[in-house]
């Protein structure tokens, strides 16, 4: 096979995947909405909760990181409508990788909170802020800056991540690639069409997350 | 309703082919992964970048269209790849980039000047590697890479979409005959916990015993 035939159907092809990327990144919009308030939710319980919401949170974030993400988008997808809950596939996929992400990010935040020194805190209590405030207001500006950088590689990381909605028929990149693929025969020029879509954003994206890492390191 | 239990039993006999996929694609990202870091550090720029590009590209396309590219791509050229081997190669593939990310960590961790005083006592190169930088590095290299090892359980679990029948294929077996998603799935996710826990127990004892052992040498 020349590389002539291996690119001459992308300009064909091209328009179609574009719109299962544009599918790709709306999922990963949605996961993130999910998954990121509630990865913070569960660092705060976790680290600044009383002991059985503690406990109740690694035990959450232990399950979400230690169970594979496509069997958790299965058993959403298909064990839930048992439970007479029939969710559509955008929606299923969206709680049942937003559940994973939370996992991943709860440890991040964590680190985060953690790594505001007690003093902040020491002083916020001194000058009379009630608990409440102390977190809003002192605490978690400190902790959101510090995690920004790896927050950011984990959205990067599920923009990947949303390639697994393929197994619940989600019209997104690597299903149309595989649903040209099956039609045309030819997986392989189509496959490294998507393959390059996917690398075009999550390899800049990247970049960018290990720059600001490094300004934030540079700052710190 | 059949319960959680009785699946239990019939998802198990997917747990060889899991750990198969897991340390198999493991042990070929380990191995491909020293002359990918020795690309990516070299100071021949070509080679440099060829390493760079590696590593760039198996860690920004997804797994599952690495594993398609291995199945139904290379068939398309001739070339006809079980499931299992194009799992384990493409997951191995994926496993090579990172694994060469956490070796050049490990070894910029060794202060420069461990190569120095090496260099100074007459060690040869691989006599310094073998005795004074392998051992420091190892401490660093460990903790990723049994994170990344336990990371690779979970991946194996997309080795279903192409038809290695490990625990998710089985479970989704199970799942296209009877419909009860909800046992099977819960079923497969405890028995993937029930490998996960005690791996990660096994890399914080090892990691402690590492650590102590460099202290006291």
């Amino acid at each position: 096979m020349t590389t002539a035939v291996l690119f001459a159907h992308w300009p064909d092809w091209i328009g179609d995947l574009s719109g299962g990327l544009l599918e790709s990144v709306k999922l990963t919009a949605a996961i993130s909405a999910v998954g990121l308030p509630l990865g913070l939710l569960l660092a705060m319980g976790s680290s600044l909760g009383p002991r059985p919401l503690r406990w109740l949170s690694i035990a959450v974030v232990e399950v979400a990181r230690g169970v594979p993400a496509l069997v958790v988008l299965y058993l959403v997808y298909f064990g839930l409508p048992q439970a007479h809950l029939t969710l559509e596939a955008f929606v299923a996929a969206t709680i049942a990788l937003g559940f994973t992400m939370a996992g991943y990010t709860a440890e991040i935040f964590r680190a985060g909170i953690n790594a505001v020194p007690d003093g902040q805190r020491e002083a916020a209590r001194a000058v009379g802020l009630r608990r409440g405030q102390e977190l809003l207001y002192v605490v978690l500006p400190q902790a959101v800056r510090i995690v920004i950088p790896p927050i950011l590689g984990y959205v990067v990381l599920f923009f990947q991540a949303t390639s697994l909605a393929f197994a619940v028929a989600i019209p997104e990149l690597i299903s149309r690639a595989y649903t040209i693929g099956s039609s045309t025969f030819e997986y392989l020029n189509v496959l490294i069409l998507a393959a390059l879509l996917y690398a075009a954003i999550a390899i800049p994206a990247s970049q960018l997350v290990d720059w600001l890492e490094r300004r934030r390191d540079r700052l710190a | 309703m059949s319960s959680v239990v009785d699946y239990l039993g019939p998802l198990s006999a997917g747990i060889g082919n899991t750990l198969l996929i897991t340390f198999g694609a493991f042990g070929i990202g380990a191995a491909i992964g020293i002359p990918i870091a020795l690309a990516r550090s070299a100071r021949w720029r070509p080679l440099r970048m060829l390493g760079v590009a590696y590593v760039e590209l198996l860690r920004g396309i997804p797994p599952i269209a690495w594993l398609f590219i291995a199945f139904y791509g290379l068939a398309q050229l001739g070339i006809r790849v079980e499931s299992m081997p194009a799992a384990v190669g493409g997951l191995g593939a994926i496993s090579g980039a990172y694994m060469a990310e956490i070796y050049r960590a490990g070894l910029r961790a060794v202060p420069h000047g461990q190569f120095e005083a090496g260099r100074a006592v007459g060690l040869t190169e691989s006599g310094l590697y073998r005795h004074v930088i392998v051992p420091q590095a190892i401490v660093t290299v460990f903790p990723p890479a049994m994170t990344y090892v336990i990371g690779l359980l979970k991946d194996s679990a997309i080795a279903s979409v192409i038809g290695a029948q490990e625990i998710t294929a089985l479970a989704l077996g199970e799942q296209q005959q009877s419909f009860a998603g909800l046992p099977i799935f819960l079923a497969a996710g405890i028995i993937y916990m029930a490998i996960g826990l005690p791996l990660g127990g096994i890399s914080r004892w090892v990691d402690v015993r590492l650590t102590r052992r460099l202290a006291d040498a």
